[in-house]
C-alpha cells in the first residue's frame, strides 16, 4: 500500500445528484491519496457512474464539494480538468478514425502537440498493445481492442488521477487480464487511480482501498482486510441450485447459524459461522424448501460476503 | 479558438471519409442540376435527345403536369403516349427482336408509367410510385428519365410537406389537390425563359443549379451541426466535456466545420455548374457574399432546431422537414416569384427565397443589390443562431 503524502489527489464530500425526483447519489464522500488505487464497488445502478461524472466535471453536483489536488472541480473548471484522465464506461472513440488519429485528437485537446504528442502517442500504443493496428479504423477492431484504446486515450496526457469506469465490462477473459495487468502497473508506477466495478475479484486484486456503494450511498470503506472484518470469522457458503431459490434463501436466513442469505443468478449465497459443521442441516433445509443443490462451495469471507452482510442482497444481479 | 479548430479539423477528416457527405453536399445537387441543365440547355454541347413512352393510367392532374410541364418543356424530348403498360414495355425492349424483324420498329429510351389513382394517392398522402423502365440500349437517356422522375417526386414531397405545414399554421383544412396543382402549375422556369438580361430572372439552367445548391446546402450544414448529437451517441461527448476546453469551443468547432463543409460544397457546385452547363450565377463577389450569408442562415436555423430537439434523430427529422418547407417556399424547385400572390410573398420568410432573389437581382451587375438579401439572411442566421447556441451550450451533456 502506498502511503499518502501531502494533499490528497481527490477529496470529495457530501456530493449529491438527483435526476428528477430520483436521487442517484445521496451524499458520497471519500478521498484518494497520491499513488493510491481506490475502488468503488457496487451493483448496477448504485450511482458509480454518476459519482465519477461529477468528479470529472461532466455533471454539476446538486450539493457537496469536489477538489482535485486542492482545486475545485465544476463543469467550468477547465484548468482542473487537466488533472483527470477519464475512461468512460461506454466506449468513447471515433469509429471512422484510426487509433493514432483518436489519440492525437484527444491529446491536442489536452494541449499536447508536436514531437511530445507523437512520442507519447507511440508510447501509449505500446502500452495498450495496438502498435500493429494503429493505422486501422477503429470500427474494424475487436471489442477488446476498442476497450484498450478507450483506456489509452485516458492515459495519454499522464493525468494525476486516472478514472476508469467498469473498463472490463463485456470483454473476453484474455483482454480483461491484459487490462487488469496494465491498471496494476500504472498503480505501481505511482498514478492515482479511481476504479469502479461490480466485480469484487477486480476490486480485491487492484485496489488499495475500496468503497462499497449501494443505492447512492457509500455504505462501507477501507482496505479489503478492514472490510472483511465487518463480517468477522464467518464463511461464505455458495449453493449452486435449481428450483425455488428465493424461498430456500428466505428459509435458510431464518436459521440461527446463518447470518445472511441472498440469491445471485443460480446461486444462493450464505454467510455462515463454521459452515462445515452445519452443512448437512443446510442441505436438508434446501431440499425441503424446493431447491435441488448441484454443488457447494465454502470460502472464507470476502467482499461479496461484506456486501451481503451490509445490504442483505447479493452483489451480482 | 485552438480547441475549436482542432475539433473542426477532426470533423472535416471524418466528413472526407463519409460517403453520404459527398452525396448530400455535391453528388445529389450537382447531379440534379446537371440533368436539368443538359436537358434544358441545348447550348451545353451535350447532344441529348430522348424518346420516352408515357403510360398515363391516372389521367389525373398530377400526372398531366409532369407530362405537359416537365417533359413537354424540354425541347429535345419526344413523348410517345401509349395506352397500356404492355405497349410501353414493347417499346423499350430491344432484346426481343420479332421474327422476320420489321425494319424501323418504333423504340423508346425509357417508359414512364403513372399508375391508376396516382393523383388521388398524392392528395390523400398515400405512398405513391412512378415506375420507370429503361431501355438497356440507352442508359444515359434512361438515366435522365429516372432523374427527372425523381426530381418531380421530391417536388411532390416538398409540396405535400409545405401544404401540411400551412394547414397546421392556419389551423384549417386546405384543398390539398387544388393547392398542390396550383403550385405545380406555376410556370416552370424554362417556359418563361427570356434571354434579355434586364428581366432580372434566372435562366432555367442557372435557376436549377442555384436552387439545388441552396436546397442541399441546408442538409449539408445540418449534418455538421447534428454531429454534436452524434458525439453524444458515440460517447465521445463525455471525452470532449472532460477535456480542459470550454463548451464554447466544442460548439464553435462544430459550427466551424459545418461552415467549411458548406463553403466547399457551394464552391464545387458553383464551379462545376458554371463550366459544365454554362450556369451563370453572376459576378463572383456578389455570389460569394450571398453564399456566405446563406451558410450563416443555414447554421443558425439548424442550431435552433438542434437546440430544441431531444435527440439526433428528432433533430434530423424536424430539420429535414423544415429544410424542405423553406426550400419549397423559397422557390428552389419552382420559380415562385412568378407565381404571384401569397406564394410570391411567402418566399421571403425563407432564406432560400432571399438567396434566389439575390441571385436574380445580380443580373443587373450592380453589386449593391445584394445588400438587402445578405442582411436578411444574416438576420435569419444571427437570430436563430443566438437562441440555438445558448440552448445548445446549456444542453451539452455527455
Ligand atoms: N441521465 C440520467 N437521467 C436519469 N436517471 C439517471 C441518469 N443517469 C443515471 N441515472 C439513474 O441514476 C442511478 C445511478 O446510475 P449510475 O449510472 O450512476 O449507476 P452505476 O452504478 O454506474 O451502474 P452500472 O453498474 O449499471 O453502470 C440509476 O438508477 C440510473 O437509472
Ligand atoms: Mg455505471
Amino acid at each position: 500500500m502506498t502511503v499518502a503524502s501531502g494533499e490528497p489527489v481527490l477529496e470529495c464530500s457530501g456530493i449529491r445528484k438527483s435526476f428528477g425526483d430520483h436521487a442517484a447519489v445521496k451524499g458520497v464522500g471519500f478521498s484518494i491519496a497520491h499513488g493510491e488505487t481506490y475502488g468503488l464497488l457496487g451493483p448496477n445502478g448504485a450511482g458509480k457512474t454518476t459519482t465519477i461524472s461529477m468528479i470529472s466535471g461532466l455533471l454539476e453536483p446538486d450539493a457537496g464539494e469536489i477538489r482535485l489536488a486542492g482545486e475545485p472541480m465544476t463543469p467550468d473548471s477547465t484548468h482542473t480538468k487537466r488533472l483527470v484522465g477519464l475512461v468512460p464506461q461506454d466506449l468513447a472513440i471515433y469509429p471512422d478514425l484510426d487509433a493514432t488519429e483518436n489519440l492525437e485528437f484527444f491529446g491536442r485537446l489536452q494541449g499536447m502537440k508536436g514531437a511530445e504528442l507523437d512520442r507519447r502517442v507511440a508510447e501509449v500504443l505500446e502500452i495498450i498493445e495496438l502498435t500493429d493496428r494503429a493505422g486501422d479504423r477503429t470500427e474494424q477492431y475487436s471489442g477488446g481492442m476498442k476497450r484498450r484504446l478507450n483506456i489509452g486515450v485516458g492515459l495519454l496526457h499522464r493525468p494525476t488521477l486516472l478514472i476508469l469506469d467498469e473498463p472490463t465490462v463485456g470483454v473476453d477473459p484474455q483482454s480483461r487480464n491484459a487490462i487488469l495487468d496494465s491498471v496494476e502497473r500504472l498503480g505501481e508506477e505511482g498514478m492515482a487511480v479511481l476504479y469502479t466495478t461490480h466485480y469484487m475479484e477486480e476490486a480485491e486484486r487492484l485496489c488499495d482501498r475500496i468503497g462499497i456503494v449501494d443505492q447512492g450511498e457509500l455504505i462501507a470503506e477501507g482496505t479489503q482486510a478492514d472490510l472483511v472484518r465487518i463480517v468477522g470469522q464467518r464463511d461464505r457458503l455458495t449453493l449452486t441450485a435449481t428450483g425455488s431459490l428465493a424461498a430456500t434463501a428466505a428459509a435458510l436466513g431464518e436459521l440461527e447459524v446463518v447470518d445472511d442469505a441472498g440469491v445471485a443468478g443460480d446461486e444462493i449465497v450464505l454467510i455462515v459461522d463454521q459452515a462445515h459443521d452445519h452443512l448437512p442441516r443446510i442441505l436438508e433445509m434446501a431440499a425441503r424448501t424446493g431447491s435441488m443443490v448441484k454443488s457447494v462451495d465454502v470460502d472464507s469471507a470476502d467482499l461479496e460476503s461484506v456486501f451481503l452482510k451490509l445490504t442483505g442482497r447479493a452483489l451480482r444481479e | 479558438m485552438g480547441a475549436a479548430w482542432t475539433i473542426a479539423r477532426k470533423d472535416l477528416k471524418q466528413r472526407l471519409r463519409d460517403r453520404s457527405a459527398y452525396i448530400i453536399g455535391i453528388v445529389a445537387p450537382l447531379g440534379l442540376a446537371l440533368v436539368f441543365g443538359f436537358v434544358l440547355n441545348p447550348l451545353s454541347g451535350f447532344e441529348f435527345e430522348g424518346r420516352y413512352a408515357v403510360v398515363d393510367l391516372d389521367r389525373g392532374p398530377v400526372s398531366q403536369i409532369f407530362i405537359e410541364n416537365v417533359l413537354g418543356a424540354a425541347e429535345r424530348i419526344e413523348v410517345i403516349e401509349v395506352g397500356t403498360v404492355a405497349e410501353a414495355e414493347a417499346l423499350v425492349d430491344t432484346e426481343v427482336s420479332p421474327l422476320g424483324g420489321t425494319e424501323g420498329t418504333e423504340t423508346a429510351d425509357a417508359a414512364i408509367i403513372f399508375p391508376a389513382g396516382f393523383s388521388a394517392d398524392v392528395q390523400s398522402e398515400r405512398p405513391v410510385a412512378i415506375q420507370v423502365i429503361g431501355n438497356q440500349g440507352s442508359e444515359t437517356e434512361a438515366g435522365i428519365a429516372v432523374a427527372m422522375v425523381e426530381g418531380y417526386a421530391s417536388e411532390l414531397t416538398s409540396v405535400r410537406v409545405a401544404v401540411a405545414t400551412v394547414e397546421n399554421l392556419v389551423g384549417a383544412e386546405v384543398d390539398r389537390l387544388a393547392t398542390g396543382v396550383a403550385v405545380l402549375q406555376t410556370p416552370n422556369p424554362v417556359t418563361v425563359l427570356d434571354d434579355t438580361a434586364s428581366t432580372k430572372q434566372l435562366d432555367g439552367v442557372t435557376f436549377y443549379a442555384a436552387g439545388m445548391a441552396i436546397f442541399f446546402l441546408f442538409f449539408t450544414v445540418q449534418s455538421g451541426i447534428t454531429g454534436l448529437l452524434e458525439e453524444q451517441r458515440a460517447g465521445t461527448m463525455a471525452r470532449l466535456l472532460s477535456s480542459p476546453i470550454s463548451r464554447t469551443s466544442v460548439l464553435g468547432g462544430k459550427m466551424l466545420s459545418a461552415f467549411l463543409v458548406g463553403l466547399v460544397s457551394m464552391a464545387v457546385l458553383f464551379v462545376a455548374t458554371t463550366f459544365a452547363v454554362d450556369a451563370d450565377w453572376g459576378p463572383p463577389l456578389g455570389v460569394a457574399l450571398l453564399v456566405l450569408a446563406a451558410i450563416v442562415a443555414a447554421i443558425g436555423i439548424v442550431s435552433i432546431i438542434a437546440g430544441f430537439a431531444r435527440s439526433g434523430e428528432q433533430a434530423t427529422a424536424i430539420g429535414s422537414m423544415i429544410g424542405m418547407v423553406l426550400g419549397f417556399l423559397g422557390g428552389t424547385f419552382f420559380d415562385v416569384s412568378q407565381a404571384g400572390g401569397l406564394l410570391a410573398s411567402l418566399r421571403f420568410v425563407s432564406p432560400h427565397g432571399w438567396f434566389m432573389q439575390g441571385l436574380a437581382d445580380l443580373r443587373s451587375d450592380d453589386l449593391t443589390v445584394v445588400v438587402v438579401p445578405v442582411l436578411a439572411m444574416l438576420g435569419f442566421g444571427v437570430i436563430t443562431g443566438a437562441i440555438g447556441v445558448s440552448r445548445l451550450r446549456k444542453g451539452l451533456r455527455p
